[in-house]
């Protein structure tokens, strides 16, 4: 089944609430995936032209500090490190990243990146949804816009690593409610031909990375998932971000649910009406399920 | 009137209670509050009652409806009124996909838009809605009227048995063998009457244009015999 929720503020004002409006949107939908849950949070970029890290390890309580001091010393040094349960967020100065992901696999194997970005930190583990929202502190987070997923998994493990949301690329994020039918040589065409890394066996990764490399291409992302109604195959509703961008998605067969409401401070999506009932003037909001088949994005700018 | 908080009261338990005969019988006007868009809320009655339900509902509420009389004051999810028999449904805001779908007979008010599919496969219910629906609604619709006072999204009326549909706004497009047709007294006052029946005031009948099957797509041809 699945469930995704994405707030998308755009009065600035509001920031600072990003975490406490979007929280209760999360749990509303509990029933339709307890295995494991997943939150991207589009916060303050990290200081210039750097990015923040987000890496988890499966033993709670694990000491970060020798990974800490590893990136550090390749980095030429830190700007922060903040550990949330079973994540680190390490926000690094401007440098590659590559080099640092290639030491960084080598040396603590049981390290696992979760997200990379300017602005974007994801924190996704298994468990019920209120729980992992309390874990990581999600209410008390605040950005412009943020992207959940409750997971009812059908095409994969229930791991952390097979939770969503995928990030792929720099500040890309994907959740998605569905399941993709050729994922599989999709995957493989990528890897093949534009030399994407993966990191598991699931569909959904597969849609991000495609938008990922779409992306790199140049295209906009409402560009990207215009190509994406092409190449993918499957039913799908899709929840996207991006640094600055918030986007849906539905297939052409659009059986998925999806609704969105927008108002002048904010849009929001979620995968049932109840998630959004909550929020702060929704009562005079425009609520519609969006069109099959129809590119719907929100751009900070 | 019995009032059930849906924060205490397990829904089981009202849905088991509406369907007890004793109950019914005893208690005709039901409220319930809270309803925090549950799923599955006031299915499968059969009996002249009234529910009103102060909230938003989920999935499939007063699906299998008879007899009885379902008011929502709140939007409502996916499958609202899903193989209605008999009685009324009533949504005072919108609806999601597959509103009405199979429904056999009773009447549903839809005041806002219903999603995707409304009256899919109706079976002859009639559904009024005072907003939009969306796409490929009333697909394979074999029975029953449909009133839209709104517009229409993409792939109306595709595969159309027998059900009739009436558009008052704009036909995003019609699917496969439903076309316009012409809009006589008869139909004129049946509009006027399912209106009228729904409570809604504020549109004029002749406003509204007819759509059905050609007949084309599904009716056997004899002169086709040789190919079977």
């Amino acid at each position: 089944m699945c469930g995704i929720v994405g707030l998308f503020l755009k009065d600035p004002a509001r920031h600072a609430a990003l975490g406490a409006l979007f929280a209760p949107m999360l749990v509303e939908m509990t029933e339709r995936g307890p295995d494991s849950a997943g939150i991207a949070v589009y916060g303050d970029p990290a200081p210039a032209g750097g990015r923040h890290v987000v890496l988890v390890h499966p033993t709670p309580g694990f000491d970060w500090a020798a990974v800490g001091e590893g990136l550090s010393a390749r980095a030429g040094g830190l700007v922060g490190v903040t550990v949330r349960d079973t994540h680190a967020v390490m926000t690094l100065p401007a440098v590659d990243w590559a080099p640092l992901a290639a030491w960084l696999a080598q040396a603590h194997p049981d390290v696992a990146v979760v997200s990379v970005g300017e602005r974007l930190a994801i924190f996704k583990e298994v468990g019920p949804p209120a729980r992992v929202l309390d874990r990581f502190g999600i209410a008390d987070m605040a950005g412009s816009h943020a992207i959940g997923h409750t997971r009812m998994a059908t095409e994969s493990a229930v791991t952390t690593a097979g939770c969503h949301p995928f990030n792929t690329g720099p500040d890309l994020c994907l959740v998605h409610n569905g399941s993709l039918s050729n994922h599989n040589r999709l995957r493989a065409w990528l890897r093949r031909h534009v030399g994407v890394p993966f990191a598991t066996d699931n569909d959904s990764e597969v849609a991000a990375a495609y938008l990922t490399w779409r992306l790199s291409e140049g295209d906009t992302l409402g560009a990207a998932l215009q190509a994406a109604l092409r190449d993918l195959d499957g039913f799908y509703t899709f929840c996207v971000g991006t640094r600055d961008g918030f986007a849906v998605l539905r297939d052409p067969i659009a059986c998925k649910p999806a609704v969105l409401a927008e108002t002048d401070d904010w849009v929001a999506m979620a995968s049932e009406y109840r998630a959004l009932a909550g929020l702060p003037g929704v009562e005079t909001a425009r609520v519609w399920e969006p069109e099959p088949a129809t590119v719907y994005t929100w751009s900070l700018n | 009137m019995d009032t059930i908080d849906l924060d205490i009261v397990p829904l089981r338990d009202l849905n088991a209670r509406l369907h007890d005969p004793a109950e019914v019988a005893r208690i005709t006007d039901w409220r319930i509050t809270n309803s925090k868009g549950r799923h599955n809320i006031a299915v499968g009655l059969d009996a002249p009652v009234t529910v009103s339900i102060a909230g938003h509902v989920g999935y499939y509420c007063a699906g299998m409806n008879e007899q009885a009389t379902v008011e929502v004051h709140g939007n409502a999810g996916v499958g609202l009124a899903e193989n209605m028999m008999s009685g009324r449904v009533v949504v005072h805001g919108n609806a999601s996909q597959a509103a009405g779908a199979t429904a056999h007979g009773g009447l549903l008010v839809i005041h806002g838009d219903a999603a995707g599919r409304c009256g899919i496969s109706l079976k002859g219910a009639d559904i009024v809605v005072k907003g939009s629906v969306g796409h490929m609604t009333a697909f394979m619709a074999q029975a029953g009227r449909l009133v839209v006072c709104g517009d229409a999204g993409d792939g109306l009326g595709d595969s159309l048995y027998e059900a009739v549909i009436y558009v008052a706004g704009s036909v995003h497009g019609l699917g496969a063998d439903c076309v316009e047709q012409p809009m006589e007294d008869a139909d004129r006052a049946a509009v006027a009457e399912l209106l009228a029946t729904a409570g809604i005031d504020d549109i004029d009948p002749s406003r509204f244009r007819r759509y059905g099957s050609a007949r084309e797509l599904y009716t056997f041809k004899i002169e086709n015999v040789g190919a079977y």
